[in-house]
């Protein structure tokens, strides 16, 4: 491969591909928070209406939906969506539904008498969502938000198709010019493979950080997703992190 | 903007023939997932590092890569090395392969949730490998993945229009080609959408009912 269309493509592709993944990642956390804890919403309307949506962003395929918000909404809106809004928008839309049911689930999974302690102290919903709630559901959230952030890593890859040069299209283009499939497209798998791992590392990182505010010391895991790969003894781990902690209140 | 039904009806014909290529990639899909992520799933435990730890790398690569760029991979690639598939073909090995990595995971939860107790029997019996896997860990193991599949052939089903990138006539791809040659966007991507939702949605009520009938 030559030097020019690695320096005009592709790295300006592995740049694009990066700010797609931080403004799509940021607007599903948006998306993610404010859905899913309007599934754990008093009012029986605001919890329709949130399943609904999640229902709606789930069941459609994402690149479909890309399509559609890209051809369909700008004669709908008399006015055209740039590429990157209209896959940020698709992106964050719908891994954002996915999102809500991850902070759902963690919502749900702390203890109840802790909210009804909330209530004891008489503080509002907003505050026991926030001083109460919230700060024991992250570290829960942790680990399926780091799975859903390589998946949106993934995702990203969709919007070649609307021609926004984002690795894969750098690596069309570079495969139109040069005529090297194998090289470019093993090339452009290893780029996504690393930007991945450093992901993972990342986020194992801040999971550990939010385990700690709440007293669970979690194994520092060096090689992580790749070589260290013993679940049961990550588990027993976990639940002895876990009767410490309890152990630690009931005393 | 105005919403014209005949654009609908004469997207149907080429809608319904994408909805057979859809199904078909999918049930042809899955079956190669869920074969090869079996195979995956049982080289996890292979007793010799050597196989573990190239098949562990191989599958990580698998699951972290874009499935587009692999179906440009395999579309691309493959004829170089002289291996000729049509885009179907090629769409749904790609298919298959990327998901199989995520089956392997199940496979191996599944795999993992079999009591110890169940392998030292089978060892005190002395029944081969073969035996041991085919007639007492698997048909535990079985049971409670059924849900977790199901998930994975849900979330195969929406990745199947990627395979339009390669120019498989799935659903897509049939609304790209009515689009381009009536001018008429809205009609033909807002009806695949709806109906990927009414596939998605009972397939989803569907795992969720098998998840409380075998997993207790």
């Amino acid at each position: 491969m030559t030097a020019g269309l690695w320096q005009n493509w592709v790295l300006p592709g592995i740049w694009i591909t990066v700010q797609l993944l931080v403004y799509s990642a940021a607007l599903a956390a948006v998306v993610a928070f404010t859905v899913g804890t309007a599934r754990t919403h008093r009012s029986r309307t605001v919890r329709f209406l949130a399943g609904f949506y999640t229902e709606i962003f789930r069941g459609t395929s994402a690149l479909v939906l890309m399509f559609w918000l890209f051809f369909v909404v700008p004669p709908l809106m008399g006015r055209q969506l740039v590429p990157m809004w209209a896959a940020v928008l698709a992106l964050g839309l719908s891994y954002g539904a996915y999102g809500a049911e991850i902070v759902r689930g963690a919502l749900n999974s702390v203890a109840v008498a802790q909210r009804e302690a909330g209530i004891a102290l008489s503080f509002t919903p907003w505050q026991r969502l926030r001083l109460i709630l919230l700060p024991q559901a992250v570290p829960e959230m942790m680990p399926s938000f780091c799975n859903l952030l390589i998946e949106l890593l993934k995702g990203t890859a969709l919007v070649s198709l609307l021609g926004v040069g984002d690795v894969s299209f750098a690596a069309y283009l570079v495969r139109l010019a040069t005529q090297e499939s194998a090289q470019i497209y093993t090339i452009s798998l290893v780029i996504y493979f690393v930007l991945a791992f450093v992901l993972t590392r990342s986020m194992k990182a801040l999971e550990r950080r939010t385990k700690r505010n709440l007293g669970i010391e979690s194994p520092p895991g060096l090689l992580g997703g790749l070589f260290a790969k013993d679940p049961g003894r990550e588990r027993a781990e976990d639940k002895l992190a876990g009767t410490a902690v309890a152990g630690g209140a009931s005393k | 903007m105005t919403w014209d039904w005949s654009a609908i009806a004469d997207f149907m014909p080429r809608f319904w023939d994408g909805v057979l290529i859809t199904l078909q990639v999918l049930v042809l899909g899955s079956l190669i997932s869920f074969t090869l992520g079996l195979v995956w799933a049982i080289a996890f435990r292979a007793p010799t590092r050597f196989i573990r730890w190239p098949v562990n790398l191989v599958t990580e690569f698998i699951r972290t890569t874009p499935l587009l760029v692999q179906l440009f991979f395999l579309y691309f690639v493959l004829p170089e090395w002289g291996v000729q598939f049509s885009a179907l073909t090629t769409g749904t090995i790609a298919i298959g392969l990327h998901y199989s990595t995520y089956t392997a995971q199940v496979y191996r939860a599944g795999i993992e949730a079999v009591p110890p107790g169940q392998w030292e029997a089978a060892t005190a019996l002395s029944l081969p490998a073969h035996r041991t896997w085919i007639a007492v860990i698997l048909p535990q193991a079985v049971r409670r993945i059924t849900p977790a599949l199901g998930n994975y052939v849900i979330a195969m089903l929406k990745d199947t229009p990627l395979l339009a990138a390669i120019g498989v006539l799935e659903l897509l791809q049939q609304s790209r080609l009515e689009s381009a040659s009536t001018f008429q966007y809205t009609e033909p991507l807002t009806l695949i959408g709806i109906a990927f939702v009414l596939i998605a949605y009972p397939a989803s009520l569907l795992v969720r009912a098998l998840e409380r009938r075998l997993v207790r």
